[in-house]
Parts: C-alpha cells; sequence; structure tokens
C-alpha cells in the first residue's frame, strides 16, 4: 500500500496555498492521540493529509487538500476537527473537476 | 451603507447557477458569490450531463456549451479480480439528436453555465469565501463574506454551497453529516489522442462510452466504480461510503491504483497522461437523510439537500432542477408581493414533491440501508456470478448439467438457499 505515493498525484494538480492560514486544524492534540483508536483521517483523506507520527501524534498540512470534507465527517466520535474553507480564491484550483 | 439584493445565491456549481439564472432573467436583482477563482475551479464530478434538467432552462444549450461526447453505449461490469461479467447497451437510438446524455468536464462547463447567468443580468463575484449567515432571529438576512466590509444583505438565500452544506449547518439548520450518508469517490483523467479513444471504445466522431463497476474493486465496500470517455481523455475513478472507508483500512488513492491495474481496466488507459487526480464526497444518504430545505429566508439546493439519486448515478441534474424550483417560488412570491418566510417557501418543497426529484428520493428511500446491512452484494455475488461464467464457458469434458449442479451448490454454499432468497427480497422491496 505505501508503495503508491499520492505526492505524486497530487503533483499535476493547481494550488493556490495559503500560507500562514491553513483552513483545517486539529482542536485537541490530546484526543487524537490519547482517545482515538481509529485514526481514520490518517487512512481515509483522499490527499494523504494526515499523518500519524513516530510518538502517536496525529498531524496535518493541509497543503494538499483537495477540500473534500472527509476527515471532518470521519472524526464523528471526537469531533475533533476545525475544519473551513479556504478564504476566497485561495485551494485547491481544479483545472477539469 | 450595505448593499442589499432581492436574492443571495451561495455557490456557483449547477444548482446555484440554474438558481441565479432563473432568477436573474425574470428580473430579480441577484448577487451571486463563488469562493473559486472562477466558477467550476472549486467543483467536481464524473461526469455526465443529463440534457433534460437543462434543457428546460436553456433550450440551445448544445449551441456553445463544452460538451464532450454524447453516449451511446453504457456497459456494466461486475468485476471479480481477474475477470468482468457485464452488459453491454449500445444503439443507434442514441446517435438521433437531439442527444440525451454528454460526458462533460466541469470546470469549463460552469464556467459557460456562468457566463449564461451574467448574461441573464446577475452580479457574479468570485474569490470570495461565504463564512456565515447573517440572521435576524429565525430569519436569514444576508451573508457575510472574507472580503472587507463583507455584509451582504438580501431578503432570500440560496445555499447552493455543495456537499458539506457549511452554511446551514454553522447556523444550526441541520446537524453534521453521518459517514453513512456520504460517499468519497477519487477520480483521475488521463488524457490520449482522439483517435486512440475511438478505437479502444469503437467510436467515431463526438460518440460516447460509459462504463460503470461494481464488484472487488471496493474491496467489500458499498461502492462503484466508473470509466468515462471525454473528447480527448477518459475519465476513470471509484467512489464507497465513507463509513466503509472507515472500517476497511485502505487508502482512496491505493484503491483507485488497484482498479487502475485490473487486467479488464488498464488496457483502456494505458498510454494516457494523467493531468488532474481529485475527491470529492457525494451525498448518498437518500431520502431518510435529506435535511430541512427551507426556513425563513433561506433555501437549500442541490448537493448541500442531499438531492443525489445513487442508484441511478444522477446529481447534477436533480441540482439544476432544485435550483430552478427554488428560484421559481421566489419569483412566484414576489410578483405576488408575498414574503419570503417559511410558511410561503413551504410551495418551494411542493414543486419538488410534484417533480421527479423528490418522487425519486422517495422511491429508493429504503436503498441505502439495504447495502450498508448487505455487503454481499458488493463482495460475494461478483466473485460467484464470475466463477459461475468460467464454469459455463470452460469446456473441460464434464457435461453442463454437472456444471449447473455445481454453479447451484457454490451459489449455496456461499450465502445459504434463504440468504440468496432474502437477498433477492430485499433487492426487489429496494427497487419496487
Amino acid at each position: 500500500m505505501s508503495a503508491i505515493k499520492v505526492e505524486e498525484k497530487l503533483f499535476q494538480n493547481r494550488y493556490k496555498v495559503d500560507s500562514g492560514h491553513p483552513h483545517i486544524s486539529i482542536i485537541d492534540e490530546d484526543k487524537c492521540r490519547n482517545d482515538c483508536q481509529a485514526q481514520a483521517c490518517t487512512v481515509c483523506c483522499p490527499a494523504g493529509c494526515w499523518t500519524m507520527e513516530g510518538n502517536g501524534q496525529v498531524t496535518v498540512i493541509s497543503d494538499g487538500c483537495l477540500e473534500c470534507g472527509t476527515c471532518r465527517i470521519i472524526c464523528d466520535e471526537h469531533h475533533n476537527v476545525e475544519w473551513d474553507y479556504p478564504r476566497g480564491g485561495y485551494g485547491i484550483l481544479f483545472k477539469f473537476g | 451603507m450595505a448593499e442589499k439584493f432581492d436574492v443571495i445565491v451561495v455557490g456557483a456549481g449547477p444548482s446555484g447557477n440554474s438558481a441565479a439564472y432563473t432568477l436573474a432573467k425574470a428580473g430579480l436583482s441577484v448577487l451571486q458569490i463563488e469562493r473559486g477563482e472562477s466558477p467550476g475551479s472549486k467543483n467536481v464530478q464524473g461526469a455526465i450531463l443529463y440534457s433534460d434538467a437543462l434543457e428546460r432552462m436553456i433550450p440551445d444549450f448544445r449551441d456553445d456549451a463544452p460538451l464532450e461526447r454524447h453516449i451511446i453505449e453504457q456497459r456494466m461490469w461486475v468485476l471479480d479480480d481477474e475477470s468482468y461479467i457485464g452488459s453491454h447497451y449500445r444503439s443507434d437510438a442514441f446517435n438521433k439528436e437531439p442527444y440525451n446524455r454528454y460526458t462533460m468536464i466541469r470546470s469549463q462547463f460552469d464556467k459557460w453555465f456562468s457566463e449564461r447567468v451574467k448574461a441573464a443580468g446577475a452580479l457574479v463575484i468570485c474569490e470570495t469565501t461565504v463564512s456565515h449567515l447573517l440572521l435576524d432571529g429565525e430569519r436569514v438576512i444576508g451573508v457575510m463574506t472574507d472580503r472587507q466590509g463583507g455584509e451582504i444583505y438580501a431578503d432570500a438565500v440560496i445555499l447552493a454551497d455543495g456537499v458539506n452544506s457549511l452554511l446551514a449547518k454553522k447556523a444550526g439548520f441541520h446537524p453534521e453529516l453521518q459517514p453513512k450518508d456520504v460517499a468519497l469517490a477519487v477520480k483521475e483523467i488521463h488524457f490520449m489522442p482522439q483517435e486512440l479513444i475511438e478505437q479502444r471504445f469503437n467510436v467515431k466522431g463526438t460518440e460516447g462510452v460509459v462504463i460503470e463497476m461494481v464488484g472487488k474493486i471496493t474491496k467489500g465496500m458499498m461502492g462503484t466504480g466508473f470509466l468515462y470517455t471525454n473528447s480527448e481523455s477518459v475519465t476513470i475513478g471509484v467512489g464507497c461510503m465513507l463509513s466503509d472507508f472507515k472500517k476497511q483500512g485502505t487508502t482512496p488513492y491505493a484503491l483507485l491504483e488497484e482498479m487502475k491495474a485490473h487486467p479488464a481496466i488498464k488496457p483502456l488507459i494505458q498510454g494516457g497522461e494523467m493531468k488532474e487526480y481529485t475527491a470529492h464526497l457525494i451525498p448518498e444518504g437518500g431520502y431518510n437523510a435529506m435535511p430541512p430545505i427551507y426556513g425563513e429566508g433561506w433555501m437549500i439546493v442541490g448537493d448541500a439537500g442531499m438531492f443525489v439519486n445513487a442508484v441511478h448515478r444522477e446529481g447534477s441534474n436533480l441540482a439544476m432542477t432544485t435550483g430552478m424550483h427554488a428560484a421559481e417560488t421566489l419569483i412566484e412570491l414576489k410578483n405576488e408581493g408575498k414574503a419570503f418566510s417559511a410558511a410561503n417557501l413551504k410551495r418551494y418543497q411542493a414543486k419538488l414533491d410534484e417533480s421527479f426529484v423528490m418522487k425519486d428520493m422517495k422511491k429508493y428511500k429504503n436503498m441505502p440501508d439495504v447495502f450498508h446491512s448487505n455487503p454481499q452484494f458488493f463482495n460475494d455475488y461478483p466473485e460467484m456470478l464470475s466463477n459461475a461464467a468460467r464454469t459455463m464457458l470452460t469446456v473441460d469434458g464434464v457435461d453442463k448439467k454437472s456444471k449447473e449442479r455445481e454453479i447451484r451448490g457454490t451459489f449455496r454454499r456461499r450465502r445459504s438457499l434463504f440468504g440468496l432468497l432474502g437477498d433477492t427480497f430485499k433487492l426487489w422491496r429496494a427497487f419496487e
């Protein structure tokens, strides 16, 4: 499974990254580490934005985000994802959609 | 002094564009707000355009809309790991104009539609995100945008902000979506010469082919795969319910990669150049998962209202029809001098009840539950069908009657006679 690099797919896409204004964040990092068994965000995000670090901490880097909403909806036990759309004009810019 | 409009439409996809177009054409003052750099730049679809809904609003759309291919052949494939068994329906009747279905590329289509909206007289502003609705008690009186001095007022706001429907949720009109009510689809577009597409799919000119797939490509998850032919590209994707993705432990891109490597699919995309990878949620919860769709000064249209017929892979036509009916409701009320109150906007619901939209939503209301609780439809049956076909088609000295007995035995072993009968009944009940 790890042979598939999502980065190579995302490389084909067009983005206007809003540096310093991530539109997705974790509300309570301890919850991810201590309370969440599944950490489904790290598997289900289609852009691979979510990673489980070696120390058990979950991190999110939303630069490659496709703005689908999966991570927010899938966190239905802990509701631990702060999710908004990027500011107008920023984020993914689909060439074909 | 803040500006005020008759209606603000949030979003410039098919539902928002239909609403804004219909309203502007009738002479109402309309502001449409889109967060992308241009209409379509945030939008994702398969994409198949069903002519009917659009034709009712824009009868001459074929003159200049960016359409890719008209569909003359539909293939339904059931796949196991190395085979597919399926049906193809191809008819020259689909070659008679006006064509009924087209493939399209959404970013181009939405841009085209938006030009029509502007020509009809609506004010369209892009690169602007609506952060929340402005409320006076229960009543929606406008929107707050991320532009300077971002408050804008209107007598009604149409929420065409897509599947995530953040604005209605922030306002407390409906709760968060459940993982069982949305499918996550990922897809890629692969470019290749037109002649190659013509050869591979046995088409000419603007003829096109659609392949819908179920089976082991979704690893037992409730979902489907698809492959659509465009003019000079092929779109390939796979979508499964989010609740299944959560349990399954496969990444969406790995699923897509494995599907692309399937021996029946790989030759169809070979040599293509992948130019974009997209993901999108599809609201497939059906009738039972629909949120309230109107209230004091607001209406919800399109994906935001869960208007998708998952069984028939229809969405954009429901989006356009809901957008049009929402607009017509406001136009009628305005002409009658009535307020855009919840009591009056009930007429929107009545219009949808009368149309194919709610009739179809109701018809298939039990379908999601049937598939959720019976994963064998996506796992066991594809393999059983494939094995049955292989057994019958392999000439190996075994007589046909014995082969039939063997197939029956396999079906019963894997699913039991009652299981088979029960599944037939459940499917029949859900479709009936």
